[in-house]
């Protein structure tokens, strides 16, 4: 007979525009879904008839946020197509670059995003208003990130230098060599944000979470890696599609990824990363994890923010290591001859995996691309979570369970502009039994 | 500060259409000046970074993204409708973005070739720039906008001024930067000398051509351009792809890229 709706009719502090909608009847949860309104751009479509060469450029406007990302993915996939590997010393220059990105985005999610539902603020600037030297300890570790974009890739939004097989100029010494004191005083900052969030208050959520990452032989992932699950998946990256699909559920407006093997869904992301590769994160970052009450594994979505703070002290120290090792390498790019073929790849993203395929004829024009952002594949994790959260916190009023609920969503990072091109956009107006 | 302080400060709105999010990312990314911006303006709508809706009317309000659903083209109307000034932020605002590459395609198969139900979408056949729906006061270029021009803008705007930014092509900033020209000294294809002015000339001093970012500059001489690029040993079809990126729509690229296509040269699907 009760029936309750808890509608958020446009998300805050999340990139790109999306809505909730649940639905409780007689105590039950009936009904949750995470409404996509971001207008589709038909990347996948508009690649068609590009040369290959550009789909680094083209991809990178789907996310001003994760640019990187979409640039590593597609330089890397067109390079298996045309069956060429780059030099170490210029995939040390690449994990460079990810690295500026992942601390931008983690901090700005971190401080900007995120924080402000732990402190009951609206936003980062009221935050300062109580907590400025916090602020502003972020907002110049934000600006250390940036710094590496930019020296690296040119700029920090949509970045030039991202070029197949390499870059267009590789920086001299001294452009690197200029980022080192910030990322060493921006390393200590991470530490100290990381006992911080220690302190703040987590609400008690965990769940059993089929976690997916990519793991490398040697390192923390970023650019390479096998696929791995937390139930014993372990497969290359060219096999993805044999293993995950995307399917529309009627019920929802997305196409939710899913492992094909048992139809489940699966969680990509920092605390994935972190759970399968916590073995090779360095001694004074699983110790800087441990102090800040993390184990080798974290099921508790709304510490997702500890985890990107370890991230980012993570990043922070392999930056300092790859800036004080740098010497410009001898060739900016090698040459890259396009040939009748098809190349797919997968990276780590700041939100998770991410994968592109491309299929591309002898001329070195695009004939068919595909591309699996994270927030697809998170999709209908978001959704369970929201479900046991609802169902766990029924007690609380409309207004509290709606923050709750906006605050577990804002957990996952979630990129709208990412996942639009690929998730089913409706407007549903038809609310049948809303209260 | 030597101007009076108003009685109450300017209240800044930023409207999210169809976009990547990274021309409002820029204001996030003004590290040094964002609390000192946010000291001088009320932050009243700005829903990537603040969850507080402060109703309207707007002093300013900042665009970004371009028009792509009929729900949008409504929902322009209602942004100018309360703000006193507007102003389009980035590529798409300004000139449609790469979405707009669907005006030169068949949108019903850009959606087959997306989608799965492709009944389940609604979408408009073109992506225009917000100026073909409502008076915009100010038009930011870039994809992204520079951030440094973006603070220029909204400066102007609150000391009431008109800002000061170059209209010129790209070619004057890769002089003023000391750059070779990449174009002259390596043969390499570049859009600098058609591209509005704005971005510093990045991409010759990372040894690229320009890829036209920042769109037309005022008065582009397009066929010259294109004679150019044809002496670099480009087809027709290739310049008028080049073309066809971010600012494909923009009016001067635009008609340039079409004139290409039906001079017989080959088209790009």
């Amino acid at each position: 007979m009760t029936k309750r709706t808890i509608k958020v009719d446009y998300l805050a502090r999340v990139e790109g525009e999306g809505a909730l909608h649940a639905r409780i009847a007689n105590g039950q949860v009936e009904h949750v879904e995470l409404n996509i309104f971001e207008p589709p751009r038909y990347f996948e479509a508009l690649l068609r008839g590009r040369d290959f060469r550009e789909a680094p450029d083209i991809t990178a406007r789907i996310c001003g946020i994760c640019p990187v990302a979409y640039q590593m993915s597609a330089v890397h996939a067109m390079e298996a197509a045309c069956g060429i590997s780059l030099p170490q010393p210029l995939r040390d220059l690449r994990r460079l670059l990810y690295c500026g990105e992942w601390i931008q985005s983690h901090v700005l999610h971190v401080f900007m995003l995120h924080a402000p539902d732990f402190l009951g603020c609206d936003s980062v600037v009221e935050m300062a208003k109580t907590n400025a030297p916090l602020v502003q300890q972020a907002l110049r570790m934000k600006k250390a990130g940036n710094a590496i974009i930019a020296a690296v890739g040119g700029r920090e939004v949509h970045p030039i230098n991202v070029k197949v097989g390499g870059f267009y100029r590789t920086p001299r010494r001294d452009e690197i060599a200029a980022l080192r004191d910030e990322i060493a005083w921006s390393r200590d900052a991470a530490a100290e944000a990381l006992q911080w969030a220690a302190g703040l208050d987590y609400p008690d959520f965990e769940r059993d979470y089929q976690f997916v990452s990519l793991r490398a032989a040697d390192e923390y992932p970023m650019n390479a890696g096998r696929i791995v699950s937390s139930r014993g998946l372990d497969i290359a990256g060219d096999a993805y599609e044999k293993h995950f699909a995307e399917s529309h559920e009627p019920q929802s407006t997305a196409l939710h990824s899913h492992l094909i093997a048992d139809d489940s869904a699966y969680l990509v992301g920092p605390l994935a990363r972190y759970a399968l590769n916590f073995d090779c994160l360095p001694a004074d970052v699983q110790a800087a994890a441990r102090a800040a009450g993390l184990g080798p594994v974290c099921c508790n979505p709304y510490q997702s923010l500890l985890v990107r703070l370890v991230e980012v002290f993570y990043a922070f120290g392999e930056a300092l290591r790859l800036v004080e090792a740098y010497a410009p390498p001898e060739l900016a790019a090698i040459e890259v001859m396009p040939s009748e073929a098809s190349g797919c790849w997968a990276t780590e993203a700041p939100r998770g995996l991410l994968y592109h395929r491309y299929d591309i004829g002898a001329d070195g024009l695009i004939r068919e691309a595909k591309i699996v952002p994270p927030t697809s594949q998170n999709q209908p994790s978001i959704e369970d979570d929201l479900r046991g959260v609802i169902a766990t916190n029924l007690a609380l009023s409309d207004d509290a369970l709606r923050q709750r609920c906006e605050q577990t969503i804002r957990n996952y990072d979630p990129c709208i502009s990412c996942a639009t091109h690929f998730l089913q956009l409706t407007l549903e107006r038809d609310e049948k039994g809303a209260a | 500060m030597m101007a009076t302080a108003p009685r109450t400060k300017p209240k800044l709105a930023v409207w999210k259409f169809a976009s990547c999010d990274g021309c409002q990312l820029s204001i996030l990314d003004l590290e040094d000046e964002l609390l000192s911006l946010a000291g001088a303006v009320e932050i009243a709508y700005f829903m990537e970074a603040s969850s507080k809706v402060v109703e309207g009317p707007y002093d300013l309000s900042l665009v970004e993204g371009s028009i792509t659903t009929s729900h949008d083209a409504e929902r322009i109307l209602h942004v100018r409708e309360q703000s006193k000034a507007l102003m389009t932020i980035g590529a798409c605002a300004t000139a449609g973005g790469i979405q707009a590459l669907r005006n030169f395609a068949d949108v019903e198969e850009f959606t087959r070739a997306v989608y799965a139900r492709p009944d389940y979408i609604e979408t408009l056949a073109t992506s225009t720039p917000i100026a073909a729906h409502v008076a915009v006061d100010f038009e930011l270029r870039g994809c992204p906008v520079d951030k440094h021009q973006l603070l220029e803008v909204v400066g102007a705007f609150l000391f009431g001024k008109q800002p000061v930014l170059s209209g010129d092509s790209v070619c004057t900033e890769c002089k003023r930067r000391g750059n070779v020209c990449v174009a002259v000294a390596h043969g390499t294809p570049c859009l600098g000398p058609v591209t509005h002015a704005g971005c510093g000339a990045i991409c010759p001093a990372y040894n690229r051509g320009c890829y036209g970012c920042f769109g037309p500059s005022a008065g582009a001489a397009m066929p010259a351009l294109s004679h150019m690029l044809a002496a670099h040993g480009m087809q027709p079809g290739e310049i008028a792809r080049y073309l066809r990126t971010f600012n494909a729509n923009a009016p001067a690229f635009r008609a340039e890229s079409e004139r290409l296509d039906a001079s017989g040269g080959k088209g790009t699907s």
